[in-house]
């Protein structure tokens, strides 16, 4: 059952990866590294960091690409989830991160939560909504499956994959007609709104109910109740974010918030529910290509020389690579090596055979994780880690932006050693003398570096239960919600103006024909988690294993029934799965999950269009035919 | 812009003869806690609504017929209570009494301690008194439900109903003695729409309701609190940041709970959160 932790470093010798020693292992990962350095220059190299890992470890290392390396490729797996939801908050109010805190959910009089089925994937967030609907506030669903969160919905608005943007301009069409939209907000803390206007005007309530699937009265019920309403939240997951043109779909919901106002105050804002434990600190923490830490802009030259300041090295005044540019480059001979911490791409990224053939073609890969994974399989050196949450000290930043102290519990198996410790041992092998006697130790330095995290002393931490940022001071806390600025009357307090953003429809790019006829979608289930590494060690009873969920008249079209085993193809791979039978799916859409690569490869299924300013690719939209399997014979 | 709470008016009440001053919609048991009393609380909940199931935790208020539960009724100007009076220590032993001689309290915390300080003989009904002893229900490999220790408290109906999980898959079936927490029609927990959270398990106060991993080790006499450290970090799953705190005995999790003072989770935690720990 489930993965073995690895408990000692591993070499690769004559194709087998043996047993080694830590001097062994971190010496030929070390001269790996200096090798192709020397031959190519510093932006051969890549890390994927870890966002399941501290932010002290994501600190780390970033700085070690920064600092020991000198490059800026740099990139973890938000990549593939919540990439949009920081480049469409950031591009619209100069921070990425959601806008609200828990508590205000529970305090505000309609909720939308749109693409995500918060019920199954974010329980205990979905408590906060539970209370507010307890309380008398109104919630509506839209995502394409009757999900578990819709079923608590007062409408489920079931749109086709891949229309959200049609959906959204429907609402705000709709808003602008009826007279609701903020005027006031709009004049004073907005820009572009003429061009907005006349973007969303093709999008009547007919016109979207031809491509969303979505009646007419159901979208007017949505627009008037979001616009109306004293205190509205606008929270979005992976159905928003998992698609081809994914950050357009981010700014569409903006759009809405500005348009109504329901942003920067108490109970109004907008929350994208993030999908791991620390990849909002991640990027936090500057281990994504294009910002330090803090999130700092890379390209402000005042910035970069503080950092240089600190750290006594000069900092490429450019971005890096994101993932999707990295594995581009290893294809292409421009990245030769590359430091996996955490990360299994090989059963993560969309289109998996190509990233295996990808990941193949480099001189030296050094992968760092609890287990071995089929990416670490891979890997020219493995280093065996502690479990963050549970094996080391530091810190997570959630969701609502809250930083709280991790601590810990048990010792790690056998050898395995702290990441900091082993990104330290690599930075003294190549040069730099780095020491960190404690977490608190790094923490201090972010904290030097950070202004929004430069309140936050564990010591209060600790008393306060985490603090949000940002959090500039020692003795003050910030409001729980960001953007209050918006309704400045002063307007230099009032800062830069928050933009419109017009857009475009664009269908999923992998069509449905009369050859693959059915839309795949992609999700979690309650009791397992990503490609399942970890959920797979425990005995869960809600656990069934990989199925094709389609609805019963479909099934009854295709002529299965429920277990039976089929075939599942789409242009790209192709896999067998037993159908479960789904009444929650409309007919056409079709659901899978990517739990159980070891079993069904899903992610052979699924398509690498990604999106063109953050790079996550369309796990959400594939094409597929589903057939019954001919006894041979 | 944010809503500040009307101010709180602050009442002055008179506990055991000790004036204590408490907010306005404060509990007789708060005052109590605040002037350093101690009541006793079976199925009193932090992170739930009173249900006034047990009645241990009764006192006297002066001039009022009956004795009042502390933890639900509120705090009152002028109130005074007499936490220790011969009717309250009587009717606690009764109470007590009537308990232990129906349900196996010995996994309940202080329960011994409270039976004895109060002079409570469970065995003075007899040895035909009715018992709810019945084996315990094992039917999944994360938690057990031995109701043979269960003393109706309700507190995990409403753990699991619109309290917190609004899952509803447990409630109350059957009257009076025969009164029992029960899945729909009885059916084990597999084939109910138990999500297997936990949460019930986390308000549980006797031992009734426990982890597998407890209830194994002991029954082979390997539990021992005395050997476990209690961390509180974070969850490694989804990014919702919920507090877990992980029991540990010889450097393996044995329990996982969660802060009830915790602004992210209020005790609450999903199946990954309470039982995803097996990799490490």
């Amino acid at each position: 059952m489930g993965y073995d932790r690895l408990t000692h470093p591993l070499v690769r010798e004559g194709g087998e990866l043996r047993r080694a020693s830590w001097e062994e292992a971190l010496d030929r990962a070390a001269e790996g590294f200096r090798r192709n350095v020397a031959r190519h220059g510093p932006d051969c190299f890549a890390m994927l960091s870890c966002a399941r890992s501290t932010n002290e470890m994501n600190y780390v290392g970033q700085k070690f690409t920064r600092v020991v390396i000198g490059t800026n490729n740099v990139d973890s797996c938000n990549r593939t989830c919540h990439a949009p939801s920081v480049a469409g908050l950031s591009a619209v109010f100069g921070s990425g991160g959601g806008t609200s805190s828990y508590q205000e959910i529970e305090d505000t009089d309609v909720i939308v939560m749109w693409g995500s089925a918060a019920r199954d994937a974010h329980p205990i967030f979905f408590h906060h909504v539970l209370k507010a609907l307890h309380k008398g506030a109104r919630m509506f669903a839209v995502d394409p499956r009757r999900t578990g969160t819709a079923r608590w919905a007062h409408r489920w608005l079931g749109l086709n994959v891949g229309t959200d943007i049609p959906l959204a301009h429907a609402v705000a069409r709709e808003i602008i007609h009826a007279g609701l939209h903020n005027e006031a907000f709009i004049e004073r803390a907005t820009v572009g709104f003429e061009e907005f206007r006349q973007s969303v005007e093709p999008w009547t309530l007919q016109a979207a109910e031809q491509v969303t699937g979505v009646p007419a009265a159901a979208v007017r019920e949505l627009a008037h109740a979001y616009a109306t309403a004293d205190r509205a939240q606008l929270c979005w997951t992976l159905g928003i974010t998992e698609h081809h043109n994914a950050t357009d779909n981010v700014r569409a919901l903006i759009n809405l918030a500005l348009l109504t106002g329901h942003v920067g105050r108490y109970g109004s804002g907008l929350s994208p529910l993030r999908g791991q434990n620390n990849v909002q600190g991640g990027g936090d923490m500057g281990a994504i290509p294009n910002r330090l830490p803090g999130f700092q802009d890379i390209l402000d030259p005042g910035i970069r020389a503080r950092f240089e300041a600190a750290w006594g090295v000069p900092i490429q005044p450019r971005h890096g690579l994101n993932l999707t540019q990295m594995l581009e480059a290893m294809a292409e001979g421009e990245v030769t090596t590359c430091y996996l911490i955490g990360e299994n791409p090989v059963q993560s990224e969309a289109d998996s055979l190509a990233c295996i053939k990808r990941l193949s073609m480099l001189d030296h890969l050094v992968v760092q994780d609890i287990f071995l994974t089929k990416t670490a399989q891979m890997a020219d050196v493995v280093l065996p880690a502690g479990a963050a949450w549970c094996e080391s000290e530091g810190t997570f930043t959630n969701s609502e932006r809250r930083v709280q102290r991790v601590r810990k519990a048990l010792e790690p198996p056998g050898e395995a050693r702290d990441d900091i410790w082993i990104l330290c041992e690599l930075a003294r092998r190549l040069g730099h003398d780095w020491r960190y006697d404690s977490a608190e130790q790094v923490w201090d330095e972010v904290r030097s570096l950070s202004p929004a995290h430069a309140g936050m002393t564990y010591e209060r931490l600790e008393r306060l239960q985490g603090i949000q940022w940002p959090c500039p001071s020692e003795d003050s806390l910030e409001p729980p919600f960001l953007h209050g600025r918006l309704w400045e009357s002063d307007p230099a307090r009032r800062g830069a103006p928050a933009p419109f953003a017009v857009l475009r429809h664009s269908p999923p790019v992998d069509v449905v024909d009369e050859e693959y006829p059915l839309r795949l979608t992609t999700g979690r289930r309650l009791d397992s988690y990503n490609t399942g590494v970890q959920s797979s060690g425990f005995p869960s009873p809600l656990r069934r294993g990989e199925t094709i969920e389609m609805c019963p008249e479909d099934a009854e079209k295709l002529g299965v029934v429920a277990g039976e085993e089929v075939r599942i193809t789409s242009r790209r791979g192709s896999v067998i799965a037993p159908v479960f039978i789904d009444p929650a799916l409309r007919p056409g859409l079709v659901f899978m999950t990517m739990h159980f690569p070891d079993e069904v490869d899903t992610n052979s299924l699924t398509i690498e269009a990604t999106c063109p300013i953050a790079g996550t690719a369309e796990f959400k939209a594939a094409a597929v035919r589903v057939e019954k399997l001919v006894a041979v014979g | 812009m944010i809503p500040l709470q009307p101010p709180r008016r602050l009442v002055d009440v008179e506990i055991d003869g000790r004036a204590v001053r408490v907010p306005e919609g404060a509990t007789i048991l708060d005052a109590c806690r605040a002037a350093g009393q101690d009541v006793p609380t079976l199925c009193h909940g932090d992170t739930l609504t009173p249900k006034n199931a047990c009645r241990v935790c009764v006192v006297e208020v002066e001039g009022a017929r009956t004795l009042a539960p502390a933890c639900s009724r509120k705090a009152e100007p002028g109130m005074s209570v007499s936490t220790g009076s011969e009717r309250a220590r009587h009717s606690r032993k009764v109470v007590l009494e009537l308990l232990a001689s129906s349900a196996d309290l010995s996994t309940t915390p202080r329960a011994a301690e409270w039976i004895e300080e109060y002079g409570a003989r469970p065995d003075r009904f007899g040895e035909q008194a009715a018992t709810v002893e019945q084996p315990a229900k094992v039917d999944n490999d994360l938690y057990v439900r031995d109701y043979a220790k269960c003393i109706l408290c309700y507190k995990c109906v409403d753990a699991c109903g619109d309290q917190w999980q609004n899952t509803f898959a447990i409630a109350v079936a059957g009257r009076g003695f025969d009164a029992t927490i029960s899945t729909e029609f009885d059916a084990p927990l597999t084939d109910s729409a138990c999500v297997f959270c936990g949460n019930c398990v986390e308000v549980c106060p006797t031992g009734a309701l426990s982890f597998k991993t407890e209830f194994d080790m002991r029954a082979e006499g390997t539990w021992d609190e005395s050997r476990q450290t209690r961390t509180t970090t974070i969850c490694s799953y989804c990014g919702v940041g919920c507090n877990l705190t992980l029991h540990v005995q010889d450097n393996k999790i044995v329990k996982v709970t969660s802060p009830h003072d915790n602004p992210v989770t209020h005790g609450n935690l999903c199946v990954k959160g309470r039982f995803g720990y097996g990799y490490v």
